[in-house]
């Protein structure tokens, strides 16, 4: 007993294409999830700061952190868990051993679609070239 | 089946208590990996400390040097301060002042010959009462309890310049402009980079930082180390003993302004 059966089914049919369109206009194409390189140096040292599924899970939580130590409270030396020391600082200590930005950081943020990070508006990226970046135009 | 509301008030406490005891609370109440480990953060032992950092600049050291900029091409340098080419974009850390506009109620026609026309130089005075960190609405500016550093958190920082209109020493700049861009003649504003410290971007204001993160590496800030003339002197002024405290009992000194309150840390022997 459907009243203008002709008409709801139609615009049903409507409607599932239209809401499936994502699925249909990417079937062509797969993503696949970005492996993880490390620059000799990263391999050398074996582990990051923390162990490996520690900062896969936490690592933003970790530059928070680190970020209002040494800029907040003037604390930039960190000890880990395991009693090891580093200097607290992005560019100088994090960089000095993934300094293949673009793989270790971009390709992994850019997949899990959070690319939108700005911490290279001000911190120097060691992947580029010195004043390389000063030939984008940023004549504004 | 009746069930009337005691029924139903023993039933709900039970289960609340059974769900707060179940694993899964248990998990989601306790503390985390991250927070349950045992790190630390702490200042590096060689760092430089003070109970408030002050500089003295001896004037009769720097001003027969005319023309001299050891201090500020070497902090501007190592601190990526863009160089804009126009006096209205200028961003300033430490950088040189007209007598009159240095100390303007000290200004007087009848002021000696030579100070009328010498440059003096300037940098932010980390005043103990900044106006400019009482007006940040975000604490991006903050003065360090540890030392009375007035110093930024360049990532809170919204450029809203309430900083720049509540300084009385114009020690605050903005960037208008990309530090990373380039002049209408293709020249970066930035000669030369230090990878070590970050520039900044479009948008924030600067400021100088009496250098913190070289005090961490206990180092004596860049410009005072740059100055061959020995005429910056840096030092605990809360410090009895201390280099500066010795300067400022044998000398007369002056202050910018401080008849607003600002109680300034940068004395000029004059």
């Amino acid at each position: 007993m459907l009243y203008d059966a002709g008409k709801i089914i139609a615009g049903l049919v409507i409607f599932a294409a239209f809401f499936t369109v994502p699925f249909w206009y990417g079937s062509d194409k797969t993503s696949e999830m970005p492996k993880l390189e490390l620059t000799a140096k990263a391999k050398q040292a074996g582990q990051c700061v923390e162990p490996k599924e520690q900062m896969r899970q936490n690592h933003m939580q970790l530059l928070d952190d680190w970020r209002d130590a040494a800029v907040r409270d003037g604390n930039r030396t960190y000890t880990n868990s395991a009693g090891k020391s580093y200097t607290v600082s992005l560019q100088n200590t994090c960089m000095d051993c993934h300094a293949n930005k673009d793989k270790f950081c971009d390709r992994c943020h850019g997949y899990m679609g959070v690319s939108e990070l700005y911490c290279w508006d001000c911190h120097l990226d060691p992947t580029k070239e010195k004043n390389l970046w000063a030939s984008t135009d940023g004549n504004s | 089946m009746g069930f009337d509301r005691r029924e139903f008030i023993k039933i709900a406490g039970l289960s609340a208590l059974a769900g707060l005891g179940s694993r899964a609370a248990f998990e989601l109440l306790g503390p985390g990996e991250l927070e349950a480990t045992s790190v630390s953060y702490a200042a590096k032992e060689s760092a430089l400390t003070a109970k408030r950092w002050a500089m003295v600049i001896d004037m009769g050291k720097c001003l027969p040097e005319a023309g001299c900029k050891d201090c500020m091409e070497r902090c501007h340098r190592i601190h990526n301060v863009p160089d804009f080419g126009n006096p209205k974009d200028e961003i300033k850390w430490i950088w040189k002042e007209a007598f009159a506009h240095a100390f303007p109620e000290q200004e007087s026609e009848y002021l000696a010959e030579h100070l009328h026309h010498e440059p003096f130089v300037v940098l932010c005075n980390h005043c103990a009462h900044p106006p400019c960190v009482r007006v940040c609405p975000t604490k991006a500016t903050f003065k360090r309890k540890q030392d009375g550093i007035v110093t930024m958190d360049m990532h809170r920082c919204i450029g809203c310049r309430f900083c720049m209109a509540g300084c009385p020493y114009g020690s605050r700049s903005f960037n208008w402009r990309d530090p990373r861009g380039k002049n209408a003649q293709g020249e970066p504003f930035l000669k030369e980079i230090n990878q070590e410290y970050p520039t900044r971007n479009k948008g924030v204001v600067e400021k100088c930082n009496f250098c913190v993160e070289r005090l961490a590496e206990g180092k004596i800030p860049a410009c005072v180390e740059a100055c061959r003339h020995g005429a910056l002197v840096f030092g605990d002024v809360a410090d009895e003993h201390s280099e500066v405290r010795q300067i400022l009992r044998e000398h007369y000194t002056i202050r910018r302004k401080p008849e607003l309150g600002t109680d300034p840390s940068v004395f000029y022997i004059v």
